[in-house]
């Protein structure tokens, strides 16, 4: 197809979307409004649940069987990657060579490790009471650790990084979920059900039945399945090159 | 006209992001072009969730009833969509990693014919 034709069907389709997508957004109640009849329920459910981060309590509470399916689509994308960029049979594995690093930047990076590392997991554990949760806070971890790389070397980042005991953990992380999800169905009411474990005090650690478990859970598995995907592309760019003479 | 404004930034940014899609040169530009398209959908949703004067839905430091919340269904959808994206950039550019080792090229209009 030219790029001639390929940008007359792009202009008819676009247009097209534009006037349904205009017709469907005049309809639509109007921005601001008063009437959120699905996010009032969801407060309500929160508070009754004591979770005071309403968003943690609609993920891991109201949706948690969603986020498992959310979670099974993070643990196959990165199945995925780490099946696509193995080491080929026609590719050998260098050493990298240490690299020169300037003094501020490796001060900044090994002071602000372990701060970015307590950050993440602060995140974590109070997923329930304020924002963030295991998502955000498992990305954070998973950042700190390779605050190595550009204070240090990349061989300082591979010694705190044994790739293999963090795709353990990804799937431990994945499995405490179901595991979680499968004592709600043994102990309480339904699969994933919040009914097992005492609400606790609201706003407090230790409030939410479920959630704070299943956020670490969620956590657990972010993080290292974050860490398993850059180890995979940086491997890539630094320690896997092509066999010379093919 | 303000009351569908944010609703209609989102399809704006959708459309843009098809454009770069459709006319990329270059894989790495495409992937970045799809997160564009799917960023529209945070705003859609944000959009939609939003309530005039409302706050974060989070208790941690508010009063429960004391002042109107923003949606909170919608904001726990666009984590999720977030997440998402973030996996499927990263799956995209390890296949883009795997067809440039094996074509040797990472433009979308050379990749046509099927090589064995």
């Amino acid at each position: 197809m030219s790029r001639r034709l390929r940008l007359w069907i792009l202009t008819v389709g676009g247009l097209g979307f534009a006037l349904l997508f205009t017709a469907a957004c005049l309809r639509l109640p109007d921005f601001g409004g008063n009437s959120h009849p699905y996010g009032d329920r969801a407060v309500g459910a929160a508070l009754a649940h004591h979770t005071a981060n309403v968003v943690s309590a609609v993920n891991f509470d109201q949706r948690a069987f969603d986020t498992l399916g959310e979670e099974t689509i993070l643990f196959a994308a990165v199945l995925g990657t780490v099946v696509l960029l193995r080491q080929t049979p026609d590719e050998r594995q260098v050493r990298p060579t240490p690299a020169q690093i300037s003094v501020p930047i490796r001060r900044y990076a090994l002071t602000m490790l372990p701060v970015t590392l307590l950050v993440g997991l602060y995140v974590v554990v109070h997923g329930q009471l304020s924002p963030g949760g295991g998502f955000q806070g498992g990305v954070v971890a998973a950042t700190a650790l390779h605050l190595l790389y550009i204070g240090a070397d990349y061989r300082a980042l591979e010694r705190i990084r044994p790739v293999g005991l963090y795709e353990v953990g990804d799937a431990v992380g994945e499995g405490v979920y179901l595991v979680l999800g499968i004592a709600g169905l043994l102990g309480g009411s339904a699969f994933l059900a919040n009914t097992l474990i005492p609400y606790g005090t609201f706003n407090t650690l230790a409030s939410g039945g479920f959630v704070p478990l299943l956020n670490a859970a969620v956590g657990m598995e972010v993080a290292c399945a974050v860490v398993v995907l850059l180890a995979g592309f940086l491997d890539q760019a630094v320690e896997i090159e092509k066999e010379a003479g093919t | 006209m303000m009351s569908v404004l944010p609703y209609l930034i989102a399809g704006w940014i959708f459309l843009v992001g098809c454009y770069g899609l459709a006319t990329s040169r270059h894989l790495v530009h495409a992937v970045g072009c799809l997160t564009v398209c799917q960023s529209s959908t945070y705003v859609l949703l944000l959009s939609v969730g939003y309530r005039d004067g409302g706050t974060a839905p989070v208790f941690s430091d508010l009063k429960p009833g004391s002042r109107p919340l923003v949606d909170p269904v919608v904001q726990a959808l666009a984590l999720t969509d977030v997440v998402v994206g973030a996996t499927i950039t990263a799956l995209l550019l390890a296949l883009v990693v795997q067809v440039a080792k094996r074509h040797g090229t990472l433009d979308p209009d050379e990749l046509s014919e099927l090589r064995g």
